[in-house]
């Protein structure tokens, strides 16, 4: 890794580093916001500047932010980092919204692609240049753009919870009950269904060539489209491949999402602050509690730049309980993630029946701890939900039949010094030697490191390409500078590497729960919340991204309060980095050449959920 | 005297017909309705299909803790062709409801549908979001809701008991009772159309009149 020797504050470091673009590159000066304003003219070469000659090579987040009633601008920000560690740079350029282009940076940062074209479809930013400009979660022929603050739902009340229908009569008006082209209806007179035009579909196959003869293959053959999903068994979800084929290699491949699109953006723009966070627990809902992590704190960052009265630092107690339950939460993860790639591969279900197993011991501490398995809400700002019980049931291991109340410690002691770690390696002696394993994930699906850094992906997927980037050792937060751990990469970055990455992972959680377990029991007793009392109207104005290295990579979370308010209760802009959307921005360059039967394999090695891909 | 260690046969025995008791749970007299119901109940076969985080509650459902395979639901079909029964586990949303309205129509009867979770019954905590169906139930007729955010395994075998029982009360020489003991083939449900919003083709005429009556009312007020 290299040594980062920038010390001076990214902001006067950028600013020295493009002053010769005059005017057009200022700081950011409004109170609680950070990072340069750059004019949109000169984006690009700003852009090019800070890659090539200040090292901002890894664009971590793009989205756009709609200051209707604030300036009446749009506003799309930039979070760039240097994969040798540090911290980002915040890059803003700003739009009126009457007639909103940007130019695109996708020429600078590729993996900028799906995050402009997310902006252009729920925002309605054009981003000039782009190569494929068109909508991505929404279907083509949707009405409107919807995280415009003057989009409202076909439900809408007001602009935020509780709404009046709800609280106190409980009466709720659901979206498609008042969808406003069923029984609301705004067609003009003279309507048949005739005039109702289905275009979603078109544009997916557009420039595909269809029916085109193959040439020089010596018998007479059309390229064959196929469609993977939405409904497939090995797309881990409802993710929907577009490919054409000639004989068995895939020519092109267009992922298509948006079939879990749950608005969770706009329901969080609604929401009151602290009830974003069970939310949350459903985007990546295999590991909900480190998504909580990186919520809390998105928004403890903004409490301390607001200087909220009331707000004190999580104690040691909860930063220990928060890695506790996060690496327990990585570990689930990993065990999942291989199992299903190993169902991907044809061994259908056994290696899956293992890693579930032991999936539900740890579950079994989420739900005495945090009341859920999966859906946890535990972290609060400042805080943790509840302390962990003294006493536990444990359901999955059964001893003559019996459930068993089990002292919790006891317990967490069983799993991290011994379960876990004979299981992993138990896993590797049946998985990593395995011949079928290795000749059908090795060589496969490669993805170089220049490649991985340019497409911003993040995780196993870019460390297996040989980056040691790791939000917990580049960035740090909580307590994992006190810990040790290492960082696993691969060498050639191909699904072997990503497999061998997570499995080390896992070896590398244990490590840290191990280090974890002694601190328990010495901050036992501790409090575990860092503020007086529950407060819904916490942070007011500026923005804060917290981000998080999550189990599917770089998890990051983009809010912004109401700008000119002393307090307000819901967020003005609630935007969320997700690793498993941006990995897939790497999809067709891996799958473009091989079998079809490797797509699927490729597709498991990403790892991705679909509440995260689309929220 | 009943024997233990062979199938006891009183579940496929008609109540109605008297029986010696010292035959009972070894000799079943029985009807069609029952022994078909009996059978089609004991091998469930769902369709592999999961939509969002349920599917993951699901997927630990059919592992080896809890083991659907106890109720001979362990034959997950990826086709829809080959499947009994659709789990709707997940949020449905607008771009989504089209595909599994499809998978409806294409599975063969008799069907069943098990609405998974607060998103597939009512819409759930996303039901307030302009891509998200307020419950699968909108488009699709359902047999069995199991709520839960997701439900546990244990709700959701529940659930299949729920169904399991609702067959077994099906019969076969009552026509009105299910729509597939009738003459001809069930009516095919017609697919959700994404134009600027989701239509739903069976709503035509209601559509139809209320943009004649929106029109006739802002030439009335002269707007």
């Amino acid at each position: 890794m290299v040594e980062n020797v920038l010390v001076q504050d990214p902001i006067q470091e950028a600013l020295a580093g493009l002053a010769r673009f005059g005017g057009a590159v200022q700081a950011d000066d409004r109170q609680n916001y950070e990072g340069i304003v750059v004019d949109r003219a000169a984006l690009p070469d700003v852009a090019l500047v800070l890659r090539d000659e200040l090292g901002y090579d890894y664009l971590s987040s793009v989205t756009g932010v709609d200051y209707l009633g604030f300036g009446d601008y749009f506003e799309v920000v930039y979070h760039a980092y240097r994969t040798s560690g540090g911290k980002g740079l915040t890059l803003k350029t700003r739009t009126p919204r009457d007639v909103a282009t940007v130019p695109s940076v996708v020429s600078v940062w590729p993996g900028a692609d799906f995050q402009e074209r997310e902006a252009y479809d729920l925002m309605g930013i054009h981003f000039t240049g782009h190569p494929n400009l068109k909508r991505i979660l929404m279907w083509e022929g949707f009405e409107g753009h919807p995280l415009r603050k003057d989009w409202q739902e076909a439900y809408f009340e007001s602009e935020h919870k509780p709404f009046e229908s709800r609280w106190p009569g409980g009466n709720v008006r659901r979206s498609e009950e008042y969808n406003p082209f069923g029984k609301n209806v705004k067609y003009p007179a003279g309507f048949t269904m005739d005039k109702v035009r289905d275009i979603s579909e078109v544009d997916h196959y557009e420039g595909l060539n269809l029916g085109v003869q193959i040439e020089g293959s010596g018998i007479r053959t059309d390229k064959l489209v196929v469609n993977l999903g939405p409904h497939h068994p090995s797309t881990h979800g409802v993710f929907r491949m577009v490919c054409t084929l000639n004989g068995e290699t895939v020519e092109t491949l267009e992922p298509v999402m948006g079939y879990l699109h749950r608005n969770h953006e706009k329901i969080g723009e609604r929401n009151t602050w602290i009830m974003n966070m069970p939310y949350t627990d459903r985007l990546d809902y295999i590991s909900s509690m480190s998504n909580n992590h990186g919520y809390a704190l998105a928004v403890e960052n903004l409490m301390l730049k607001n200087q909220v009265k009331g707000y004190n630092q999580p104690t040691e107690r909860t930063e220990v309980i928060r890695v506790l339950m996060v690496e327990l939460t990585r570990y689930v993860n990993h065990l999942w993630s291989i199992g299903f790639l190993l169902n991907d591969l044809g061994a259908f279900f056994t290696p899956a029946l293992y890693a579930i197993f032991e999936r539900e011991l740890i579950l079994d501490f989420f739900e005495a701890t945090a009341g859920s398995r999966m859906m946890c809400n535990y972290m609060r700002f400042g805080g943790v939900f509840k302390d962990i019980p003294e006493r536990m049931m444990a359901h999955a291991v059964l001893e003559n039949d019996m459930i068993r109340d089990v002292d919790t410690m006891e317990f967490l002691h069983n799993l991290i010094f011994e379960r876990l770690p004979n299981f992993t390696d138990e896993f590797d002696r049946l998985l990593t030697k395995n011949e079928i394993v290795f000749n059908r994930t090795r060589g496969v699906g490669i993805l170089t490191a220049e490649q991985a850094i340019a497409v911003s992906a993040a995780g196993p997927v870019l460390r297996a390409s040989g980056v040691p980037y790791d939000v917990r050792k580049a960035d740090p937060y909580s307590i994992y500078p006190d810990l040790e751990f290492d960082i696993p990469i691969g060498t050639y970055g191909d699904v072997y590497d990503r497999y061998l990455v997570r499995l080390e992972e896992m070896r590398q959680s244990v490590r840290i729960l191990q280090q974890i377990y002694p601190r328990l029991k010495e901050t036992a007793g501790q409090s575990i919340l860092g503020i007086d009392a529950y407060s819904p109207r916490i942070p007011n104005g500026g923005e804060s991204y917290g981000r998080v290295e999550n189990p599917k990579g770089e998890l990051g979370y983009y809010v912004v309060g109401v700008p000119g308010k002393e307090f307000d209760q819901n967020p003005w802009r609630y935007h969320i980095r997700a690793p498993s959307f941006i990995n897939l921005t790497a999809l067709e360059q891996m799958c473009v050449g091989h079998k079809v039967a490797d797509l699927v394999v490729i597709l498991g090695s990403i790892d991705i959920v679909l509440g995260e891909t689309d929220r | 005297m009943t024997n233990h260690d062979h199938l006891d046969l009183r579940e496929l025995h008609d109540p109605d017909i008297p029986l010696p008791i010292e035959l009972q749970g070894n000799l079943a007299s029985t009807n069609l309705s029952r022994i078909y119901n009996w059978s089609r109940a004991k091998a469930t076969w769902p369709l592999l299909f999961g939509l969002a985080c349920c599917a993951i509650e699901m997927i630990a459902t059919a592992a080896s803790r809890y083991d659907i395979s106890r109720f001979g639901m362990e034959v997950m079909r990826a086709s829809p062709r080959q499947a009994d029964l659709l789990i709707v586990s997940g949020t449905v949303t607008k771009k989504m409801v089209v595909p599994i309205v499809r998978i409806f129509n294409q599975m063969p009867e008799p069907k069943y549908v098990l609405a998974m979770g607060a998103c597939a019954s009512g819409g759930g905590p996303f039901k307030e979001g302009y891509n998200v169906v307020s419950g699968i139930d909108q488009y699709i007729p359902v047999d069995v809701y199991v709520p839960g955010c997701p439900p546990t395994p244990q709700a959701l075998m529940h659930g299949f008991i729920a169904l399991h029982k609702k067959m077994e009360g099906q019969r076969i020489h009552n026509r009105n009772s299910v729509p597939w003991y009738s003459k001809g083939p069930s009516d095919e449900i017609p697919l959700p159309i994404l134009g600027p919003d989701i239509v739903d083709p069976r709503q035509a005429a209601i559509l139809r009149q209320q943009a004649e009556s929106a029109v006739l009312l802002a030439e009335a007020t002269g707007d």
